[in-house]
């Protein structure tokens, strides 16, 4: 039997047997939505053909549709590609590398942390797809023998690295998210009975793989998880690192810095910790997790946003450092016209949001709240949106020379499309949360005797 | 002689795995045994042999590496060698720096991917397999060993009953 400190918080509150973590995971999948969740799903629907709509036009009409001009010719697309690339980078994070810490606390959040990031990364991958202008031409991107004569991708161009980064890592998480629910989809299976609820019981049965728990199988399991997450563990930090190099290998002052890699990761992981804060004490009130998703999981994951935000903001003050220490005037410019130019408010925002609020998690209060948390992670989530708008933006709207300076401004279509996304994306995580087993239930009974608080009560007398 | 199966279930992993070290000791096959969850030491108990899926993963990241490799030898030095920004692509060797992350990446990809299908495969798992877990509590919160028997059953069921099961079944 695993041991585990004293003094250590539970990670399970309450008196939680197996049978009741089976309860507790599989309700929401067998009840009836309630009226919170109809409403929250008919707004992002909405949100959602909107989206479509937009994208249509773009398709049909062109990029000139958005609000792009001839110097600001990358602007809310790009935004919006690293946002949520971004926020995808929790759910890997807390599902690879914080297995291989052993890390407990995870697995009561891993399940829809990587949800998150594959909704969100499907939402990101859509922005290069429908920029192209021809996105039924979008398998010109891969290496693949054609009638064109030679024609090959660049191996060179951080651009082609981005779509072997961008695909392995969307379908590496698919899978590491598949192989773990395997065997709690065949929990579901086995709750339905084939007479009362058989549609159930035959999609459960099928997308359970015909999987029984045997020793042999758990053991192969255990060894694909740990290798699956020692794989995934350097496409964390890969991806966002690649995604950087889009901007760090170009030659406008104010992207071509080396410490784009590092700076993007953290920056990455912070939006997307508190993305999933802003999800998850939402949804363990929605599908009643309380005694799963504590606050001690809140707190561990607000000392990662304090840790990440501290080392963001090391960053931006290192950027303005390193401008001035260049002695080349015009990346000075590029960082001077970023805090004090026509873009200086987006510069705030960023400032205030990234740097200065979660500072506040220092206090032992607004760590261990529920309300403060999920009003901070918004906060960092519309920070990290301005981070990346300040760099894509405020980088091109003074280019080379001064007569062709200008500024962007979105139009329509450009909000559209940013905004049916968001809605896509709970489109599918609102489905996700009525049809899925939403806690690795599997692996959360192997710590309840450990972590469990009725358990370490016991141990106490 | 006819075979029968018996069934012991237990409540509690500790339990069954005290159960299954005095099964084994006693010399008697244990056919299978079904779990919810991963139970540490139930394979040592069994003496199932140490899987083989992390070297398995490591030769298909080989595979994934040379392939890349090959790849992109094949089409930027060989087939279509292009000048970009004064960097010509004559030599694999001057350009390697440039073609780590597509590398890594398929890497990663292949190791993945193919451990992942061949843990499938290995373990019968696939889209309308039928699923062969005697009872469908052992996915719950039961834990279950089965036992295929010629001739007397009364020897198992006593040391189940002895080690603490808590329901036995014969088929």
């Amino acid at each position: 039997m695993q041991k585990e400190s004293e003094i250590r918080d539970p990670l399970i509150l309450g008196k939680k047997s197996y049978h009741d973590i089976t309860l507790d995971v599989s309700k929401p999948v067998e009840g009836k939505a309630n009226k919170y969740w109809w409403i929250l799903f008919s707004i992002s629907f909405i949100m959602f053909i909107w989206g479509v709509l937009s994208m249509a036009y773009t398709i049909g009409t062109g990029i000139g549709s958005w609000g792009l001009n001839k110097t600001v010719n990358w602007a809310w697309d790009i935004t919006n590609f690293v946002w949520w690339i971004g926020i995808g980078h929790a759910g890997t994070l807390i599902s690879a590398v914080l297995l291989l810490f052993r890390q407990k606390w995870r697995m009561s959040i891993n399940r829809s942390a990587e949800a998150m990031t594959i909704f969100g990364v499907a939402q990101a991958a859509l922005f290069p797809l429908i920029h192209m202008g021809r996105p039924w031409l979008a398998y010109w991107v891969f290496p693949i023998p054609n009638q064109f004569g030679s024609l090959w991708v660049n191996f060179n161009s951080p651009l082609l690295w981005d779509v072997f980064a961008i695909s392995t890592y969307f379908s590496v998480s698919v899978v590491f998210w598949y192989i773990g629910l395997i065997p709690d989809f065949a929990m579901l299976r086995d709750r339905f009975n084939e007479k009362t609820s058989p549609m159930k019981k035959k999609l459960y049965s099928f997308l359970s793989f015909g999987w029984s728990g045997k020793a042999k199988h758990w053991q192969r399991f255990e060894e694909v998880s740990l290798v699956l997450a020692g794989l995934a563990t350097p496409l964390v930090f890969s991806v966002h690192s690649i995604v950087s190099m889009d901007f760090a290998t170009s030659v406008i002052p104010g992207w071509h810095t080396t410490i784009f890699p590092p700076y993007f990761v953290l920056g990455a992981l912070f939006s997307g910790f508190a993305m999933v804060e802003t999800l998850l004490i939402i949804m363990r009130k929605v599908v009643n997790l309380e005694a799963y998703i504590t606050i001690k999981h809140i707190e561990y994951m607000n000392i990662i946003i304090l840790l990440t935000g501290s080392l963001v903001g090391t960053a931006y003050i290192t950027e303005l450092f390193m401008a001035w220490y260049s002695g080349v005037e015009f990346e000075q410019y590029a960082f001077l016209n970023r805090a004090t130019g026509p873009y200086w408010w987006s510069y705030a925002i960023m400032m205030g949001c990234n740097v200065l609020t979660p500072q506040l998690y220092w206090i032992n209060a607004i760590r261990k709240s529920f309300i403060a948390t999920f009003i901070l992670s918004i906060f960092v989530n519309i920070g990290m949106w301005f981070e990346r708008f300040v760099i894509i933006v405020t980088s091109l709207h003074r280019d080379f020379l001064p007569s062709s300076w200008s500024m962007f401004s979105p139009s329509i279509i450009d909000i559209g499309i940013y905004l049916g996304t968001i809605g896509f994306f709970f489109v599918l995580f609102l489905l996700y949360a009525r049809t899925f087993p939403v806690i690795a239930q599997a692996e959360l009974k192997t710590i309840v005797k450990s972590s469990g608080s009725e358990y370490k009560n016991k141990n106490n007398d | 002689m006819i075979r029968k199966t018996v069934y012991g279930i237990f409540d509690d992993e500790d339990v069954l795995l005290n159960s299954v070290k005095e099964i084994k000791s006693n010399n008697i096959d244990i056919k299978e045994v079904y779990t919810p969850f991963p139970v540490h030491g139930l394979d040592k108990a069994l003496g199932l042999k140490e899987t083989r899926m992390a070297i398995a993963a490591f030769v298909y990241g080989c595979l994934g590496i040379t392939f890349a490799g090959l790849m992109i030898y094949n089409i930027m030095i060989i087939d279509w060698p292009m000048n970009i920004g004064g960097k010509p692509n004559f030599t694999f060797y001057h350009n390697v720096p440039s073609f780590v992350p597509v590398m890594f990446e398929c890497t990663v990809l292949f190791a993945a991917h193919l451990m992942s299908i061949t843990y499938l495969i290995k373990c019968g798992l696939f889209p309308g397999a039928k699923s062969e877990n005697p009872d469908p509590r052992t996915t719950d919160d039961k834990f279950l060993i089965e036992f295929e028997i010629e001739g007397s059953t009364k020897e198992v069921k006593d040391l189940l009953s002895k080690t603490g099961a808590s329901e036995i079944n014969e088929k």
